[in-house]
């Protein structure tokens, strides 16, 4: 053992890191002023945007984390969003507060799902999260007091008497539709925020590094004294709650719902999946970087029907091949440069010399 | 005192015995070896021991506590460390992150109480210049030394080493077993598989030699690689 006086400590704060933060923060501020100042269209697809962003947030925590490859997150999509109607409809709830309720409705769908799931590994697992999702679905077509299998809409009173939804219409002459709008999208910004922070301060605890332990090496992590089947529940649940919570909002903002849109598992964990893996699965920042090209290729190609989504594929099949980290992942490794820095770098006396080579690989945790 | 008891330890995968009926006991202090031919059933009793497979018959004590049904998490809270024959590194994590895993998880510690600590192992085994490398990176004398590392991290009672020296040069095999030694001077209870048995023989007291998962025999390194039999079955192949 060495016995000199010197003092070891952990740094994981990066100087790119730091003004990325506070760059951060001033984005998050004048996207709070998007109602005020752009059009409805483009409030619509940056609520389009930061929905997206929370829902491969999730999924990025599932599968590059938790190594859950869950192919079955339309369940709690479509269930939130089928909690919120049922409140707003039979009981009369606030939507506002119903879509928040909604994240704890998907919850405890997640606990019979995840009894069964949890017992498939691997691939199985995500088929098994199919099959459950197919079977909440197919019960809910069921449910005749909110449309069966054709679906219904959000009543008009219940949108007016929102919460905010008045104030905003007299304090700054909006309509309806409009204020309502911008309700959802300032729900879906701190959503987004919320979302990030709470899984970069995760990764950032003991529980993150042993949740990063359990990805690359389960049995060795157990032989560790790391609770691995805790740590996965753990996940699913919080991830069960917050894309219920999700689904709610994105079909609060459409107002119209029906069983096989809320269900899809096109829209919700297809898309999901290619903008996690296009941008870097295992980053915060991946999903990130995803959702952008997602974003534009949908904007540029949405015209060409069916060939988008063959383009879609091909991407997304060239960047597992070409680069299995995603664009941030082959970025980061390049450049060094990470915005949400995981990595515990030991140095000595305060100074980072014995701490040069921190710079391979994209993935940080 | 009693550290480790094992009791009529049986374990079979369908017709192959892996394990048939072993008893033996660890002491407080003592550093064990076990040898054996290929598939004699080494690893599948470090297996057995931390509980990573289930044994079918007999039972495991430690420290007087029975954890035959007790999970691999438990028995390493509990101070069983141990190190895999084929390295299992966090490949993604760095070294130093990997040593904070088995810190902060096997003691039940905040990362940050545990950090000194580790970087004072990563010394020890000289790993201490890669602490912020990936994991993935390192050579298969370093992978080695990752191994120990972790399981020291760990502040085992109890460490179980599997073939720690195989497939490194006779430098690098002495400066490991330096290592060990002066983790066993520590109080470290070591249980150590070895095929290099020269390295083994001059830190263990005791010999238990394993056959077709069962004993053959136990006691001091001498009598063990004098004996007839042993010679036979294992020293034989090599005459």
């Amino acid at each position: 053992m060495s016995s000199t006086a010197q003092t070891w400590t952990t740094k994981t704060g990066t100087r790119a890191s730091g003004l990325f933060g506070v760059a951060a923060i001033l984005v998050v501020i004048v996207a709070a002023g998007a109602p005020f100042l752009v059009s409805r269209d483009i409030v619509q697809d940056l609520f389009f945007i930061l929905t997206m962003l929370v829902l491969a947030q999730n999924w990025n925590l599932l599968a590059g984390y938790a190594g859950l490859l869950s192919i079955g997150q339309q369940a709690f999509v479509g269930f939130g969003a089928y909690s919120m109607f049922g409140m707003v409809i039979l009981l009369g709830v606030d939507p506002l507060l119903a879509t928040l309720l909604a994240g704890f409705f998907a919850m405890l769908l997640a606990i019979p799902a995840g009894f069964f799931s949890f017992r498939l590994q691997g691939a199985y697992f995500g088929v098994g999260t199919w099959v459950i999702a197919e079977a909440v679905r197919l019960v809910v077509a069921q449910w005749k007091a909110l449309g069966g299998g054709t679906g219904t809409s959000l009543p008009g009173e219940a949108r007016k008497a929102m919460f905010g939804v008045e104030f905003l219409k007299d304090t700054f002459d909006m309509k309806t539709s409009q204020a309502s709008d911008a309700i959802a999208y300032w729900f879906a910004l701190v959503l987004a925020a919320a979302t990030v922070l709470l899984f970069y301060r995760i990764l950032r605890t003991r529980q993150g590094l042993g949740l990063a332990a359990v990805r690359d090496n389960e049995t060795a992590a157990r032989a560790l004294g790391v609770n691995a089947q805790r740590m996965k529940v753990f996940v699913y649940l919080t991830t069960a709650f917050v894309t219920g919570i999700t689904g709610a909002l994105i079909y609060l903002q459409k107002a119209r719902i029906s069983p096989d849109a809320a269900f899809s598992v096109t829209d919700w964990t297809a898309y999901v999946l290619f903008i996690v893996v296009i941008g870097g699965i295992g980053t915060i920042e991946g999903p990130i970087v995803g959702m952008i090209v997602f974003f534009v290729l949908q904007k540029t190609l949405s015209d060409f029907g069916s060939v988008y989504l063959l383009i879609l594929g091909f991407i997304g099949i060239a960047t597992m091949i070409f680069a299995p980290a995603g664009l941030w992942g082959l970025f980061s490794a390049r450049t060094g440069i990470q915005l949400f820095p995981i990595r515990r770098r030991l140095v000595l006396n305060g100074s980072d010399h014995i701490a040069q080579n921190t710079r391979e690989g994209g993935f940080n945790g | 005192m009693t550290l480790l008891q094992l009791d009529g330890i049986s374990k079979s995968f369908g017709a192959l015995t892996v394990a048939d009926d072993i008893t033996f006991s660890v002491s407080e202090g003592e550093a064990l070896g076990i040898i054996g031919p290929n598939g004699a059933g080494k690893s599948t009793l470090f297996n057995l021991i931390t509980g990573t497979i289930g044994a079918d018959k007999g039972s495991i004590r430690f420290l007087g506590e029975d954890v035959t049904r007790v999970s691999p998490m438990q028995r390493c809270l509990s101070g069983i460390g141990r190190t895999f024959q084929i390295p299992q590194p966090f490949e993604k994590l760095t070294v130093f992150e990997n040593l904070l895993v088995a810190g902060a998880f096997g003691q039940q510690r905040g990362e940050r109480e545990v950090a000194s600590e580790c970087a004072e192992i990563l010394v020890e085994t000289g790993l201490i210049a890669e602490a912020n490398k990936p994991a993935g990176s390192l050579s298969l004398l370093q992978r080695k030394r990752l191994e120990l590392a972790r399981a020291l991290a760990t502040k085992p009672k109890l460490l179980l080493l599997d073939e720690i020296a195989g497939g490194l040069t006779e430098g690098e095999c002495a400066v490991l077993v330096e290592t060990i030694r002066a983790v066993h001077r520590r109080g470290v209870t070591v249980i150590w598989i070895e095929h290099v048995l020269h390295a083994l023989n001059s830190v263990v007291d005791h010999l238990l030699v394993l056959h077709f998962g069962r004993v053959l025999g136990l006691g001091a390194p001498q009598d063990m690689m004098n004996s007839q039999e042993v010679r036979e079955i294992y020293l034989g192949m090599e005459v």
